[in-house]
């Protein structure tokens, strides 16, 4: 049925399409390598994480034998989890109650020591975390905050007020201004405006700053490591590095693996979840560089 | 989003409430001005800054000229005794000099690998964003948590590395990554590179897709090679990204702590101390409050310093 002259074609079709997948190939090579050595230590850490191994509570075969030493580890995995999650709950709560009124103001308002202020906050980018930790550790001792889960996420929401009100402000600019002004106009105040119609608008701002601060409130461990002194409030990165030192001489791979695992999930899914949100983050920070 | 003003509202009803207010200023109580607003709006911004930021600050500056051990509290005025300590301890240069050499070598293959990732899943390839999420992955961990799962790895008894090594022949004993000066080094730069590369790789594709399609098509229509394209195009159309990448990861860099604490603890034989390793240290092992708020300062005014001539360099470089 087929014509030489369409043959031809098609076997040409055909060369042009493998020389392309040929070219392409030292592309694919390269990427693929370095997507294995991406992904390596983090599949590595899960199977190790269930798999026997000498010295660990999982001798051998498969098993959560190293998950169950986490639960009974000091004051027990579910307490680290509570207190990791009140300090992330709390950070993400302050830190988006703070930037959204922050936000709305610096974006909509004019009033006196504005462009200060803002200066200020975003100032907090220039000074180091290490530099601020030791006074903050002298201050909160004097609020009766020192070794609190609340001294710690207020002190981690400062932290994230630069990144946080600088992505509101640019959220709520963003909002036309005719669309609060009609709400304004139909007798809200500015918080009945603020509430019904720009809180819907700036939702991905809100979405990107809560994330943001979530994965930092989650993952810190130099700010706990100096605020709190308390084994019971350390929240789980603190609790999982302690755990290695625990067992005197002989280290315990295998709880660590399982507290790895535990600390990257949450933070894996919600990356996955949410990456479209992480983005925009980079975006905004890359266009104010 | 267009909302339609409502056709019943007259136009001047539509003015921006300040100018309402102007016209009948008695009318309107001082809660409802727009400038009592704003400054309500910004006033927990306000009480943040000024309670666990400028407080802070100031502090850190009186604590640093003062006695003040971390268990008796403030005794009063030293200086600079707290200084002449720091810079006298024979941790401080060797501290120095281990920051600035972990920041260079950690810059150099970050951002080398970074911007390797960035131009390997910029085009919208099949799988670019497979790559992309892969390459990203690492860095939704935290460092914390990241360095722990390093420490595993790099086990001489129970890591992969150690143990497939030995299995190939390469070596006789178990790898120690971690035991030597120059080893742990290297272990960490790894580790930092493995966790922060995709972080880089999304700034600098920033700044890629922004660089127009058409100086590119007009590039090859004049007949430049690839190599011609990276050095006379994408590089200099890049170099904001780039110059946002190097300030973060050269201030990263000179602050690291977490990969160090959990890694090696500063060993071995104290081989591997940064300077933020060496403020905790004086606080929380030697109790020294004042002595660490001093080293704190310093950190602080190299960082400013550092800023700055980054921040000249780069205007300089601009306007040649």
């Amino acid at each position: 049925m087929t014509h030489p002259a369409q043959d031809t074609r098609l076997w040409r079709r055909d060369t042009t399409v493998l020389t392309r997948a040929l070219g392409r190939t030292p592309h694919y090579v390269v990427a693929g390598g370095l997507a294995v050595i991406f992904l390596f230590p983090l599949l590595w850490n899960a199977w190790a994480s269930v798999s026997g191994q000498p010295g660990t509570a999982q001798e051998s075969g498969y098993g959560l034998g190293n998950y169950r030493t986490l639960l009974e580890y000091d004051a027990g995995l579910w307490r680290y989890l509570l207190n990791s999650t009140v300090v992330s709950a709390l950070t993400v709560a302050l830190t988006l109650a703070v930037s959204l009124l922050g936000g709305y103001a610096f974006a909509r308002f004019t009033f006196p020591g504005k462009n200060l202020l803002f200066l200020l906050t975003l100032a907090i980018l220039m000074v180091p975390y290490a530099t601020l930790l030791i006074p903050l550790y002298v201050l909160l001792g004097r609020l009766h905050l020192q070794n609190s889960l609340i001294g710690l996420s207020l002190v981690l929401a400062m932290f994230q007020l630069p990144f946080a009100t600088f992505m509101m402000r640019i959220s709520f600019e963003a909002v036309p201004r005719e669309l609060e002004e009609s709400a304004l106009v139909d007798g809200c105040g500015t918080a009945g405006a603020l509430r019904r119609v720009l809180l819907p608008a700036v939702r991905p701002g809100l979405i990107t700053v809560g994330l943001f601060a979530f994965l930092a409130a989650w993952n810190d461990f130099i700010a706990p490591l100096i605020l709190i002194s308390d084994s019971e409030k350390a929240p789980l990165p603190l609790a999982v590095a302690n755990l290695r030192q625990q067992s005197m001489g002989a280290v315990d791979y295998g709880a660590t693996e399982a507290g790895v695992v535990v600390l990257a999930v949450p933070c894996l899914l919600l990356f996955l979840l949410l990456q479209r949100h992480y983005v925009r983050g980079f975006m905004s920070g890359a266009l104010k560089g | 989003m267009q909302v339609k003003a409502p056709d019943r509202a007259p136009a001047e009803h539509r003015a921006p409430p300040e100018h309402r207010a102007r016209r009948s200023p008695t009318s309107t109580p001082l809660w409802r001005s727009r400038k009592v607003q704003g400054l309500a709006y910004a006033a927990p911004t306000a009480l943040f800054v000024a309670v666990f930021f400028l407080l802070p600050l100031l502090l850190v500056g009186q604590m640093s000229l003062s006695d003040w051990p971390l268990l008796a509290g403030d005794r009063g005025g030293n200086a600079p005794e707290n200084y002449t300590d720091v810079t006298d301890s024979p941790l401080f240069w060797p501290a120095v000099r281990f920051t600035l050499l972990y920041t260079v070598i950690v810059t150099v293959v970050l951002l080398g690998l970074a911007l390797l990732l960035a131009l390997l899943v910029q085009e919208s390839r099949p799988g670019a964003g497979f790559f992309r999420t892969v390459y990203f992955l690492p860095g939704a961990l935290g460092l914390a948590s990241a360095s722990l799962l390093f420490w595993g790895l790099y086990s001489p008894t129970t890591g992969p590395l150690s143990r497939t090594l030995e299995k190939l022949g390469l070596v006789d004993e178990p790898v120690s990554f971690l035991g030597t000066p120059t080893s742990a080094l290297l272990s960490t730069v790894f580790l930092v590179v493995w966790k922060f590369a995709g972080f880089y790789m999304l700034i600098l594709l920033v700044g890629l897709q922004r660089i127009p399609h058409e100086v590119y098509e007009a590039a090859r229509m004049d007949g430049a090679s690839r190599a011609q394209i990276f050095r006379g195009i994408t590089l200099p159309l890049l170099r904001p990204s780039l110059a946002l990448s190097l300030l973060l990861c050269v201030t990263g860099s000179l602050l690291a702590f977490d990969q160090f604490f959990v890694l090696t603890k500063g060993g071995p034989d104290n081989s591997t101390v940064t300077i933020v390793q060496l403020i905790y240290r004086e606080a929380f092992q030697r109790l020294n409050l004042g002595t660490a708020a001093a080293l704190s300062i310093i950190v602080l005014a190299a960082l400013l310093l550092l800023n700055v001539l980054q921040f000249r360099g780069l205007r300089h470089a601009d306007e040649s």
